[in-house]
């Protein structure tokens, strides 16, 4: 009895330790797959293709830039103003609010949070854009700046849970210092407790930005796909397309080990690798929020 | 007759703190044996070894021997579990599993596969008795043991190492957190119970060191300085720095 | 002390009072304010979902398949669709989810290794949705020949879903305190059996919070099941994992963008379901989480 007890234990805990383990296997496994998929692009497809300005695939045109240029449009409009909302949001949520508003805005963040993107992108096109139309008088709403919109709408969420949590952890005696020294409670957030929460600040920027970048159908659906290297003055009013939307739209009409198919796997490789280094710089930045931001970064 | 021998123990932690040096020390069998002396002597480190609870830490070395009865403790094959089920240990804090009082109390039994209610019962009040509680919550068995007092939670404790029906108690400065009522519960528990027991007890002040002891060890800094009967100890102590503690020249 | 600077001048401005504090209140005031742009498009998103969904809402539209292309009749394929792939993740990304949680949290000391681990749980967790798209077509789709199925759909959406599970199970596990484990052990229990008759019963509600979030998001994606799982239409309920399926979250594009002609009402009602059932997981995992708190026995 004792025996089989043990043999039993025994298996569960190799088990545990797989599981424990998974997670390095699997990233692995993903960046395998993309190499896999997405390195014959190397060898089918020139450089000067790659770094060309037009994206036509039907024609074999592949220039990525216009792509690049598109995520990077969307995502720096998104940032401009997710960041400053969703900063004082928090500021607002951890050091201003009475109890009982804070009870009832947290998890309100939080629903934002968990709506999915399709709604967005749906709302997006039946209400954004139109109303962009007729008050910037466009040809079309499905702009990039309807993309910003709604991929700030995306972040804020994000940046507004880590970084009211980093806030909520500075010690209260940091504050309960400045006070005592005369400073208001205004000063004391802006020169003390945000100053001290700043390693969790910047992780939740930087994790608020990582799900905008990574973001597919919101902007999918708002941008209006034209894949046109946004550097007009002018590019946020105009349509632009990003790399995530680029897959999500062709692979569906791809045939399988075409160029096609290994243009966009290396695209794909391109998200994982950015993704990858903004992680890895949100990780050594800051230790102690990194379990909470593991937790909310979805 | 000795119940724990020790010849030759040399203890040493990953960070270096709480080592022992070469300990040889004879724990009598029903009798309460006091190691006392300052913090980081090395007390609780020695207390932690007699059921191998400092496998849960980090030692770097540990060396001699530590006989319970004619089993070496420190020998790498032995059974741990069935060890831990001769030697029961009460904490500094009250811990109170969070469970019921009795499910607290048959915790222990049924990890050993013990399935009998009768069998459950019969421990469960045999062990309260012990240790001075049953009459406080014999009609209180299956509420939470959180809300107990502290007093109660601690005497919980020390029925929840008695359940087992143990060889060895150890107790590492149970009445810390109690207050004087509670306390003298307690040390009166533990007179009747080592007549059945043996009892190992860090004590948390100096006074109840010389209230209590049979037998008793002073440890500084890792070393054992003195050992001997507790009333020729406290009365006349042989070496100095013994004396220096005992009458609160340093702590 | 952050108040003061670095040669040791107070940082507070000598101001009069007044007029700090009028400063004050005009800043609070702007927080106030901003907070409010965060919170007020979140409640009207939902409200306006709901007004706009609810007329469509009816038994038949939930319990019948859509006719006539898809522009009439009910959503019943999706929402069922939506159900098995929940499910299917849960199958998977549960167990291993809370096996890698004990190993982190009970078994494993803190060492290089477990370091790596948690980069590599922090990378799933950023990787863009639509990169496990492609993953899970490259891997579960082609190589694995599941082919467009229910069975890859839930394994990609599984691994999506690791890093969540992941996160808030360990949290649970590492808040039940110390001292449980080692009385545990002191009275002659293994390792597994402390963590089977105390641990984990104590941070089940954690756990179950977690899972619960996790799988939330998993049922709102769309980019992951593009090209694994889903189906624009099918006439007929899948009969094994091996099929594939339609999902609420799919649907809800196709019929936003791609269905010329398209009632409204039915799309907000789509919408309004899949807003429901997402909230609704967020809801019961939110209870859970407070009822638990309030009954917690340390």
């Amino acid at each position: 009895m004792e025996s089989t007890k043990n043999l039993h234990e025994y298996i569960l805990t190799r088990l545990i330790k797989i599981s424990g383990y998974s997670a390095i296997i699997f990233v692995l496994m993903i960046f395998y797959f993309l190499l896999r998929e997405g390195l014959p692009t190397i060898g089918e497809v020139s450089f000067t293709n790659l770094i060309s300005l037009r994206w036509y695939p039907i024609e074999n045109y592949f220039g990525l830039l216009p792509l690049i240029g598109g995520s990077l449009i969307v995502t720096l409009g998104a940032a401009i103003f997710a960041i400053p909302i969703g900063i004082c949001t928090a500021v607002f949520i951890a050091e201003v609010a009475p109890r009982w508003t804070r009870d009832i805005l947290k998890p309100l963040v939080e629903v934002l949070g968990g709506i999915p993107s399709v709604v967005l992108g749906f709302l997006g096109i039946l209400i954004l854009a139109p109303f962009m139309r007729r008050l910037l008088d466009l040809p079309t709403g499905l702009t990039a700046l309807a993309g910003s919109i709604l991929l700030g709408g995306i972040a804020i969420p994000t940046i507004v849970s880590v970084a009211e949590d980093a806030l909520d952890s500075v010690p209260r005696s940091y504050r309960d210092a400045a006070l005592a020294l005369g400073a208001t409670q205004w000063q004391t957030i802006w020169r003390v407790t945000l100053p001290a929460a700043r390693s969790g600040v910047m992780t939740a920027i930087m994790l608020g930005i990582g799900r905008a970048i990574g973001e597919t159908m919101a902007v999918m659906m708002v941008t209006g796909n034209a894949a046109v290297l946004p550097i007009k003055w002018n590019s946020l009013f105009l349509p632009v397309r990003t790399m995530t939307a680029t897959i999500a739209a062709e692979m569906g009409e791809v045939a399988k080990n075409s160029t096609h198919y290994h243009v966009l796997f290396f695209i794909g490789l391109v998200l994982f690798l950015i993704s990858l280094g903004i992680n890895i710089a949100a990780s050594t930045a800051v230790f102690k929020q990194r379990r909470r931001a593991e937790r909310i970064l979805s | 007759m000795i119940k724990i021998l020790i010849e030759h123990l040399n203890l040493q932690y990953s960070d270096g703190k709480e080592s022992l040096r070469d300990i040889n020390l004879e724990i009598p069998a029903n009798e309460i044996t006091v190691l006392f002396g300052p913090a980081g002597g090395g007390k609780s480190s020695l207390l932690r070894i007699f059921n191998r609870l400092n496998d849960l830490a980090d030692v770097k070395l540990i060396s001699g021997k530590v006989l319970l009865d004619d089993t070496d403790i420190l020998d790498p094959m032995i059974d741990v579990i069935s060890l831990r089920r001769r030697v029961g240990m009460v904490f500094a804090r009250p811990v109170v599993l969070p469970m019921s009082i009795r499910s607290n109390l048959t915790y222990g039994l049924e990890l050993a596969g013990e399935k009998r209610e009768m069998k459950l019962d019969e421990a469960v009040e045999r062990s309260l008795v012990q240790a001075a509680l049953w009459e406080e919550v014999k009609d209180r068995l299956n509420e939470p043991a959180i809300s107990l007092s502290g007093g109660q939670q601690q005497r919980l404790c020390l029925a929840r190492s008695l359940v087992l029906k143990p060889e060895v108690i150890l107790l590492d400065e149970p009445t810390s957190g109690l207050d004087p009522i509670s306390t003298g519960k307690v040390e009166t528990t533990l007179h009747e119970l080592k007549q059945t027991y043996t009892i190992v007890l860090v004590p948390h002040s100096v006074q109840q060191a010389a209230r209590v002891a049979d037998f008793a060890g002073f440890f500084l800094q890792g070393e054992l300085i003195e050992k001997g009967i507790g009333k020729e100890l406290f009365i006349n102590p042989k070496d100095k720095r013994t004396e220096d503690y005992i009458m609160g020249r340093f702590g | 002390m952050a108040a003061l600077d670095r040669q040791g001048k107070l940082l507070i401005n000598p101001g009069s009072s007044d007029a700090r504090l009028a400063r004050q209140k005009l800043g609070f005031s702007c927080l106030t304010l901003i907070t409010l742009v965060t919170v007020i498009p979140i409640l009207s998103v939902v409200i306006y979902i709901l007004v706009k969904g609810l007329p469509a809402i009816s038994w038949s539209f939930l319990t019948t398949f859509p006719y006539d292309g898809v522009k009439q009749g009910g959503i019943f394929p999706a929402i069922v669709g939506t159900f098995f792939l929940t499910l299917g993740t849960a199958i998977f990304s549960v167990p291993v989810g809370i096996g890698a949680a004990i190993y982190l949290s009970e078994y494993a000391p803190e060492s290089r290794w477990t370091g790596i681990i948690r980069i590599a749980i922090i990378n799933l967790a950023g990787i863009p949705s639509v990169v496990y798209g492609l993953f899970g077509l490259g891997m579960f789709v082609i190589f694995l020949k599941f082919g467009t199925s229910i069975l890859a759909g839930s394994l990609t959406l599984s691994i999506m879903t690791l890093p969540v599970i992941i996160s808030t199970a360990e949290e649970a596990l590492r808040a039940v305190p110390q001292s449980f484990r080692v009385v545990s052990i002191s009275v002659g229990a293994t390792r597994w059996q402390t963590i089977r008759r105390i641990v984990l019963p104590q941070s089940l509600p954690g756990i179950i919070t977690g899972v619960i979030l996790g799988l939330e998001r998993a049922a709102g994606e769309t980019a992951p099941i593009l090209f694994t799982a889903a189906s624009f239409f099918l006439p007929r309920l899948p009969n094994s994992p091996l099929d594939p399926t339609m999902a609420l979250p799919y649907h809800l594009f196709v019929i936003s963008t791609q269905v010329p002609g398209m009632p409204v009402k039915i799309q907000y009602g789509t919408a309004l379901v899949l807003i429901v059932f997402v909230l609704g997981m967020n809801l019961i995992a939110t209870t859970i989480r407070s009822r638990a708190r309030a009954h917690r026995q340390w």
